[in-house]
């Protein structure tokens, strides 16, 4: 589904290297988890494979399902099938939740060549989805994240990705904020689109939402590459001793 | 002792070219009016209210040629029900107007009210006068003494359909001065549209009297003719408890300034001033607004969005005055500009004077580029970048449009703004 090949990253307007060398391949059908410590650069493989600027890629390659997803324009990459649930969601006054779920939803159906999609059928979508993740009907009125709370938001995000239907799904912390019951609703979002065709690479820094959502490898990330891969037992290592065994035993 | 002789001479090529309408009941107000812009003397680029926008084009002697700018767009708020208007070239067209009889209302023709005892009599240039002070506007006491047409709008009730004043724009060097008189009775109603880039050089001047408890709504849209120059002025007098909106949609044009000047008068009265204007490359739009509130529990709002791109300028100055015993005054001013890159620029000079202690004012003014951030996320989401820029530059722009009140005429104007935007995309 997704591979990435020796990834190298520095930022475009400093002379720093972030991501130096990353390899990861995910299957279709599989859920990865990274975790690592904060400014290991797991938000950057995020975003350089979402396309946002300010990055430069200095050497290595990803390919979604074969094509070269850092050669496309960032609404390529969505069409293409990739999401990114992002750490921290936009803010975006003005435009209406509802407006702009549509106009990505029949966007990505239009750059696809598929029908766009109706009001009604659409509307009827959003309510049935919104509803599992007990997002009530203000919240799809209310401009894009404006207002929302930390933990609206990261829902907010699940509601995208369940309406888009990627074939590949990144979500950078999406448990991070979000309270107990909250975070079960999340896993139960994420985990209503597990299927066979689907790949899945989850950021966390805490095995609680591994536990609902069950990670068939774990990464851990240090100082921009992958350092260990394995199964969900070295979540529960890392929870249980933090980076320190690992980061020594890999030095 | 040189700028004044320019002054004069400048002011004397002008007026030299026209010629006053003699006899009718307008003659003495017209007289006065001659006599005033005379005094004042038409306006420089040294004077200060014209420091941003530089007036030449607008007070020498013959118009700069406008080319006919061709498009094959639907003429806006024309499905809705309406009283139809029509000039051309600043020359009302009988055969293109509908028949001006309509229940609510009384609407004369300026060039042909009858000489007796007409109703206008008392306001035309009344308001224009009282405008002129504490700042000079010597296009509009120009506008006053040689208007050739426009319309005086009586209204008693409240007529079914908007009145909708449409400007053609059919010869290359039209200089057209239109003068339109309005004045609403005690509780009447009415919704008053424009739109059109009516000739190459426009000066038109709209007089508006709202009294006790009634409501004036205005929506204009500015034509797209890439060449034509305005000079508008709308003075308005508003009684209690009346309510004044107005709404101004701006899309191209070399060069328009309008100004807006409304005196509350009457306690409790709301008056809501608000523009959006779209600008591409060689554009220049200057929006002055001058509000006093000389009355108690006054509210007034004055919400301004520019869309500027390839060097095109906008202006906005913007005036509360609160006066002694305006207690309660609600003023909120707002004036942003989006730059849609580097060259493009935003002037602006809101100011606040108030004399009352119990009041409550607000303004801002801000210029901003498009959030990249909102950009980026939306694209992430498969939105291209061309739609994604516009939803976010429409959700700039939204504050103004939301100012009108009818919903019909709000989609309409959006409609308008996305289609312009997607024209004019990068
Ligand atoms: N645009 C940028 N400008 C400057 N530094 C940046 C930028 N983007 C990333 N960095 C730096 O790159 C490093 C990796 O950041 P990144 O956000 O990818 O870390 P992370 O692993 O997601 O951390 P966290 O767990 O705290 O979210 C950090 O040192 C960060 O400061
Ligand atoms: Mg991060």
């Amino acid at each position: 589904m997704l591979s990435i090949k020796n990834l190298h990253v520095k930022l475009e307007e400093e002379d720093k290297q972030i991501l130096k060398g990353v390899d990861l391949e995910i299957e279709a059908g599989k859920v990865h988890a990274i975790m690592g410590p904060n400014g290991s650069g797991k938000s950057t493989l995020s975003y350089v494979l979402s396309g946002k600027e300010g990055y430069e890629v200095t050497d290595g390659s990803a390919l979604l399902e074969g094509a070269d997803v850092l050669e496309m324009e960032p609404e390529e990459r969505a069409a293409a099938g990739l999401f990114l649930a992002f750490q921290y969601p936009v803010e975006i006054p003005g435009v209406g939740n509802m407006t702009f779920l549509r106009t990505a939803v029949n966007a990505q159906r239009k750059a696809r060549g598929e029908e766009e999609m109706s009001a009604a059928e659409f509307l009827k979508a959003v309510r049935a989805r919104a509803k599992e993740l007990k997002i009530d009907a203000d919240m799809l009125k209310r401009p894009v994240n404006v207002g929302f709370s930390g933990g609206e938001k990261k829902r907010n995000e699940i509601l995208q990705m369940a309406m888009l239907e990627p074939r590949m799904c990144i979500l950078d912390e999406t448990d991070s904020g979000l309270d107990v019951d909250a975070m079960k609703l999340v896993a139960e979002g994420v985990n209503a689109l597990r299927s066979e065709g689907r790949g899945f690479l989850v950021i966390t820094h805490y095995q609680r939402l591994l536990d609902h959502i069950k990670p068939d490898v774990v990464h851990i990330m240090a100082d921009g590459k992958i350092v260990k891969s394995g199964g969900p037992e070295l979540a529960l290592e890392v929870e249980n001793n933090g980076y320190g065994d690992i980061l020594a035993e890999v030095a | 002792m040189a700028d004044a002789a320019e002054k004069i001479s400048t002011t004397d090529a002008r007026l030299g070219g026209l010629s006053l309408p003699a006899g009718g009941w307008s003659e003495t107000a017209r007289k006065d009016a001659l006599a005033r812009v005379q005094a004042m003397g038409l306006p420089e680029r040294r004077d200060e209210y014209w420091k941003y926008t530089r007036p030449d084009t607008l007070t020498q002697a013959d118009a700069v040629p406008a080319a006919l700018f061709d498009n094959d767009e639907a003429p806006i708020f024309g499905e809705m029900e309406r009283l139809n208007i029509v000039f051309v070239d600043g020359v009302f067209d009988a055969e293109a107007s509908d028949d001006l009889s309509l229940e609510g209302v009384t609407i004369d023709r300026l060039a042909e009210a009858a000489t007796d005892i007409h109703w206008a009599r008392d306001l035309y240039g009344a308001l224009e006068t009282k405008g002129q002070d504490p700042v000079a506007r010597p296009l509009a006491a120009l506008n006053t003494a040689f208007a050739t047409d426009g319309v005086l709008i009586h209204v008693t009730g409240n007529p079914s359909k908007p009145i909708n004043l449409t400007y053609h724009h059919r010869s290359e060097t039209s200089d057209a001065i239109l003068h339109h008189v309005i004045r609403l009775d005690p509780g009447a109603e009415v919704t008053v549209l424009e739109s059109g880039p009516a000739a190459a050089r426009f000066n038109k001047c709209m007089e508006v009297e709202v009294a006790d408890g009634a409501t004036f709504h205005h929506v204009r849209a500015q034509g797209r003719d890439h060449e034509r120059r305005a000079a508008t002025h709308i003075f308005a007098r508003l009684g209690t408890e009346s309510v004044f909106k107005s709404f101004t949609l701006t899309a191209n044009g070399v060069l328009t300034r309008n100004e807006c000047v409304i005196e509350l008068t009457g306690d409790d009265a709301v008056a809501h001033v608000a523009g959006a204007c779209v600008g591409d490359g060689d554009f220049h739009h200057d929006d002055t607004v001058f509000i006093t509130h000389d009355a108690v529990g006054c509210e007034s709002r004055q919400v301004f969005k520019k869309v500027l791109r390839n060097g095109a300028t906008g202006v906005f100055q913007g005036k509360i005055l609160v006066k002694k015993d305006a207690q309660k005054t609600d003023g909120y001013q707002i004036s942003q500009s989006l730059l849609l890159d580097d060259d493009s620029q935003f002037l602006a000079k809101p100011e606040l004077e108030i004399y009352a202690d119990d009041v409550a004012c607000s303004h801002g003014s801000t210029s901003g580029a498009i959030d990249e951030d909102a950009l980026f996320y939306l694209r992430s989401r498969g939105v291209p970048e061309g739609p994604a820029t516009d939803l976010l530059t429409l959700a700039f722009l939204a504050e103004a449009v939301e100012e009108i009140e009818n919903e019909d005429l709000r989609d309409e104007i959006n409609d308008r703004l996305a289609a312009w935007l997607e024209r004019h995309r990068s």
